[in-house]
């Protein structure tokens, strides 16, 4: 299979952007970090889950748990907006309200997003010992 | 033609609503499928309890403690139990989706039997990360 394409729209020079599958190939990568991630997350979980807040905060200062914490936040949140997005667009017929939700779902992975990574980056960058 | 019936006969309908006698029934494959977007929805609310602990470990020892305690009670474990399982299903079922990409596991007896190892891996896995999570806090 080679170019799925009208003769006559490939003459015009017409078709596609070539950016077509970037919310594709975004869903799959991101899904691929995500295992690892969790992995990683849910292994964490066990030695923080009975600990305190100076547990969570050491844990925070190392730079290997900061940065996988980080980009657990960022796959998981672009994940999650790409995933509600394809919802949105299947099950909203309405222009209007698919346009709204639309815009909405972008702003809460946005801003959740930026929440957790700078509350992180926040923990993880205070000097140690020193309540934040 | 002559002795046909009378009246109009009944409009030809599409097999997917034909629901008693028709060609649809209720698959696995199908169950699995919306499992996936349901439980992606719950995960929604999952990475919102992740942004709730990185704030309040950032707001300071008063708020993580609130945190840790409302994580701690009945209610706290039984949506942390659930998202587990979400986290899991969709996990699993989401390797599963990375095959199908690939061009792999489309005959239907692989697709039911990944199905039903995308199930079991989620409510196995929920039960050994819980059993580490409560015998960890008993040791202590």
């Amino acid at each position: 299979m080679s170019v799925v394409r009208s003769p006559l729209g490939r003459a015009r020079g017409l078709g596609s952007a070539k950016h077509g599958v970037g919310h594709f190939i975004a869903q799959r990568v991101t899904a691929i970090a995500l295992v690892l991630l969790l992995l990683w997350g849910a292994v964490s979980v066990v030695g923080l889950a009975h600990g305190d807040y100076s547990t969570a905060t050491d844990w925070l200062h190392s730079p290997i748990n900061a940065a996988l914490a980080v980009l657990l936040a960022f796959a998981a949140f672009w994940h999650m907006q790409l995933g509600m997005r394809v919802i949105i667009e299947d099950y909203i017929q309405k222009a209007s309200t698919k346009a709204a939700l639309l815009v909405l779902n972008i702003f809460v992975g946005w801003l959740g997003g930026a929440l957790t990574i700078l509350a992180i980056l926040k923990v993880a960058l205070a000097p140690a010992g020193v309540s934040v | 033609m002559a002795d046909a019936a009378p009246g109009p006969r009944p409009r030809p309908i599409s097999p997917n609503i034909q629901l008693d006698g028709g060609v649809w029934r209720w698959h696995v494959t199908m169950f699995a499928s919306i499992l996936h977007r349901a439980t992606g929805m719950g995960l929604y609310v999952g990475a919102l309890v992740f942004m709730a602990w990185a704030l309040s470990l950032a707001a300071g020892p008063g708020a993580y403690g609130a945190f840790q305690s409302l994580a701690a009670s009945i209610l706290g474990k039984i949506v942390l139990i659930g998202l587990t399982l979400c986290v899991f299903y969709h996990m699993g079922n989401g390797v599963r989706h990375l095959a199908w990409d690939s061009g792999y596991g489309f005959r239907p007896k692989t697709a039911d039997t990944t199905a039903f190892v995308a199930f079991g891996f989620a409510v196995v896995a929920t039960i050994l990360l819980w059993a580490a999570i409560l015998t960890t806090g008993a040791a202590q």
